[in-house]
């Protein structure tokens, strides 16, 4: 069994290449991370928008903290939470600037709930990619405020307590009962057909910013392997069978 | 031509015409001046006036206009300028120009509204996590206000480093007349091939304060210090008012070297021979200019609105040559000259 | 007659998460036991003749590292 197979033998013609918005750096993440797969269907949007030149992206601080390092495009690190600050100003300096964050759940929900509310309500007029894994996966594992009841973090051992720690946090549902918002959406990549809605679902998301139509957030119910101490393989079965009974998919809001 | 306006206006004013383009801020008293004036005039010259949802938010916006290469400022009152500060570690660690204005008020905590001075260490000596300095600037006069705002902005485009605007609230709700400068024309503004503008014909630009290898980050860094040694090198400014045969200088700025000014001016006729020192860069410190009056002068008195925080400074750059005393008022009290004088004169005689 | 389909797989890029492996309807992937500089077994195809470039492995993969052809010879005369 061959390992690679470098050359393309005559009559081969590709039907599925690296995204030109991506740069050359190998992603920073772990083996099997969902931040990967929806890393690349970012940029499957700008290529097929042909939008590279004119996007500037916004890296938070978590596992996607080296974003910047994965496109080809202009980017801001933020402060941890402050994203959609960022955004905004980028936005308001320069509105021919296509503008996308791309924050964990714990930069989007927890500290940076302030920001990602309030830029939804101004209907700011930015793409937002939220990757909720339930967990602090840069940090080693702690509970966030998307973890899952009953499910075991560094800093809850015995599994998430509800009456001391609360309930998984539905962002995406408490913005969706905002008027700003152009498009909230929850999406899952852990099958083929669910990155295919997952990569329909964040290409209108930045349509939505083209067409001026406002805030559109993807939310991706993702899973992080490494922290749950998983084969990649089972964060497939997480998502499905654990996640998604608090997380479940679909549009939360659409404006035409 | 000369008009009438209150010193926040007259800094908001400034700020337009310096080129500033977007503005970020959330009300707080004394300086809820400057983002009305804001939102009612930005519009008009094409720019951009987002009242936030905290100080968090307005510096972190704030942020983002400055990467992306537009002129930007952002004002607060003390506890609110607490909350930037996060923010404006960031700012200084991914070399973002963007001018801050603090128009204090007494503090700690909710304190009160009345004029203080008691965010000096804040402002110069850091104030957010990191190795890191401000440009900071302290107006005395509502006039010299609008100026220093159009300085501000220059020296943070100059430097890539943000530049805070150390004002108070006396000075912020005073109306005096003011010479506007006239506005900067757009293409005196430096181009800045730096600025996230998109990656067209281009690499990609990155504004970031973000690096895990220690060496690497700590050639930043010095780069960086490289550049805050020009700035105290080159941007130093100071002011002396009767110095030249002074028996006791008064060290003071902002609204209290605007008091002391006064102080000077009656010490004098009581045939007191007091003359004043009024820093304008609070950072960099005049330190150098400071310690060479040191050599001829006997008394340093400082005085502040606070329980002594440049009075450090003061010390440091006289270090021992002469003799130091301190006086100062809390909690938004503002001494008047008589009682300034009434110390002076523990240290001279007619 | 050549198969339908082909993978590229970025010896690199590839971390040996087995994800391809998993997702590829015709078993036509599986980790092979060299590793790369990085020190993942890294994927490569097993039953290449079995591949019909649905390009469903590239879609799943975490670390864009699978590019898919098809055989269209015609096409390429053009
Ligand atoms: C102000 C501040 N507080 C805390 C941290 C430490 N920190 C870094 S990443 C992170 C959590 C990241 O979790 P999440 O946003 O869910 O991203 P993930 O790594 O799971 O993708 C925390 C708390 C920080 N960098 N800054
Ligand atoms: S820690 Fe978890 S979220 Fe972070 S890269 Fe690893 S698997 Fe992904
Ligand atoms: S999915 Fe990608 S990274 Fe994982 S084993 Fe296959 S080729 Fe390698
Ligand atoms: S292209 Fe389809 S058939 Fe070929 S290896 Fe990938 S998943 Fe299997
Ligand atoms: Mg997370």
């Amino acid at each position: 069994m061959s390992v690679v197979e470098t050359k393309v033998p005559a009559g081969f013609v590709p039907v599925y290449t690296r995204p030109k918005a991506l740069s050359d750096k190998r992603f920073t993440y772990c083996p099997g991370c969902d931040h990967g797969i929806i890393t690349r269907l970012v940029a499957e949007a700008i290529d097929e928008l042909g939008i590279q030149e004119r996007t500037v992206g916004v890296a938070p601080v978590g596992c996607a903290v080296f974003l910047y390092e994965f496109f080809r495009c202009d980017f801001a690190q933020a402060a941890h939470g402050r994203a959609c600050a960022v955004a905004t100003g980028i936005k308001r300096a320069n509105p021919e600037l296509i503008v996308f964050t791309y924050q964990g759940d714990g930069d989007l929900a927890a500290i940076g709930t302030a920001e990602t509310v309030h830029a939804a309500n101004r209907g700011e007029n930015i793409t937002v990619i939220f990757v909720n894994n339930q967990i602090y996966g840069m940090t080693g594992g702690q509970m966030a405020p998307t973890t899952l009841p009953g499910m075991r973090t560094t800093t809850t051992p015995e599994g998430r307590d509800l009456r001391s720690t609360g309930y998984p946090l539905k962002i995406s549902e408490m913005l969706a009962q905002l008027d700003g918002p152009a498009y909230i959406t929850r999406q899952a990549v852990f099958d083929v057909r669910h990155v295919q809605m997952a990569r329909k679902a964040i290409l209108r998301a930045f349509r939505n910013q083209l067409e001026g139509k406002g805030f559109s957030l993807v939310e991706i119910v993702a899973s992080c392997p490494t922290n749950l101490r998983i084969p990649p393989a089972e964060g497939v079965r997480w998502v499905k069978e654990q996640a998604l009974k608090y997380f479940p998919l679909g549009d939360l809001k659409v404006r035409e | 031509m000369k008009v009438l306006m209150r010193g926040n206006e007259a800094m908001a004013e400034a700020a337009i015409r310096a080129g500033c383009r977007t503005y970020f801020g959330y009300p707080i008293t004394p300086q809820n001046e400057i983002l009305e004036y804001m939102a009612a005039h930005l519009p008009a010259v094409g720019g951009a006036c987002v009242q936030a949802e905290s100080e968090v938010a307005a510096i972190n916006m704030c942020y983002g206009a400055a990467a992306a290469g537009v002129r930007t400022l952002t004002s607060s009152s003390s506890p609110g300028i607490s909350l930037k500060m996060e923010g404006i570690s960031y700012l200084a660690g991914a070399r973002l120009p963007v001018v801050i204005i603090n128009v204090m008020r007494a503090g700690p905590g909710l304190g009160n509204i009345a004029p203080a001075q008691g965010d000096y260490f804040q402002a110069t000596k850091g104030g957010g996590h990191g190795d890191y300095r401000l440009i900071v600037l302290a107006p005395s006069t509502v006039q010299e206000a609008a100026e220093l705002v159009m300085l501000a902005f220059e020296l943070a485009d100059r430097y890539r480093v943000p530049a805070m605007i150390l004002a108070d609230g006396m000075l912020g709700q005073m109306m005096e007349p003011v010479e506007l400068p006239p506005p900067i024309p757009p293409e005196r503004i430096p181009p800045k091939p730096w600025a996230l503008t998109g990656a067209k014909g281009r690499p990609p630009n990155v504004v970031s304060s973000f690096d895990l290898d220690p060496h690497r980050f700590r050639e930043i860094l010095r780069g960086l210090w490289d550049v805050y040694r020009q700035i105290q090198r080159d941007e130093v400014r100071w002011e002396e008012y009767q110095t030249e045969d002074a028996e006791l200088v008064l060290v003071a700025y902002g609204t209290m070297g605007r008091i002391c000014r006064t102080v000077v001016r009656r010490a004098r006729r009581e045939g007191l021979r007091v003359g004043l020192f009024r820093p304008i860069t609070l950072w960099p410190f005049p330190s150098e200019p400071l310690r060479r009056l040191s050599a001829r002068v006997p008394v340093f008195l400082t005085v502040e609105l606070s329980a002594g925080q440049m009075w450090e400074d003061v010390r440091l750059s006289v270090d021992g040559r002469a003799q130091t005393p301190f006086y100062g008022e809390l909690g938004g009290v503002v001494p008047t000259p008589e009682e300034i004088l009434n110390e002076v004169k523990k240290y001279v005689r007619g | 007659m050549p198969p339908k389909g082909m993978v590229v797989i970025d010896k690199d890029r590839c971390k040996g998460c087995g994800v391809c492996v998993a997702t590829c309807p015709f078993g036509v992937l599986a980790l092979s036991p060299e590793f790369n500089r990085y020190g993942y077994n890294v994927a490569a195809m097993a039953a290449p003749e079995k591949c019909t470039g649905c390009t469903m492995c590239a879609q799943m993969c975490p670390d864009a590292a699978i590019e898919v052809y098809l055989y269209r010879p015609a096409k390429e005369a053009v």
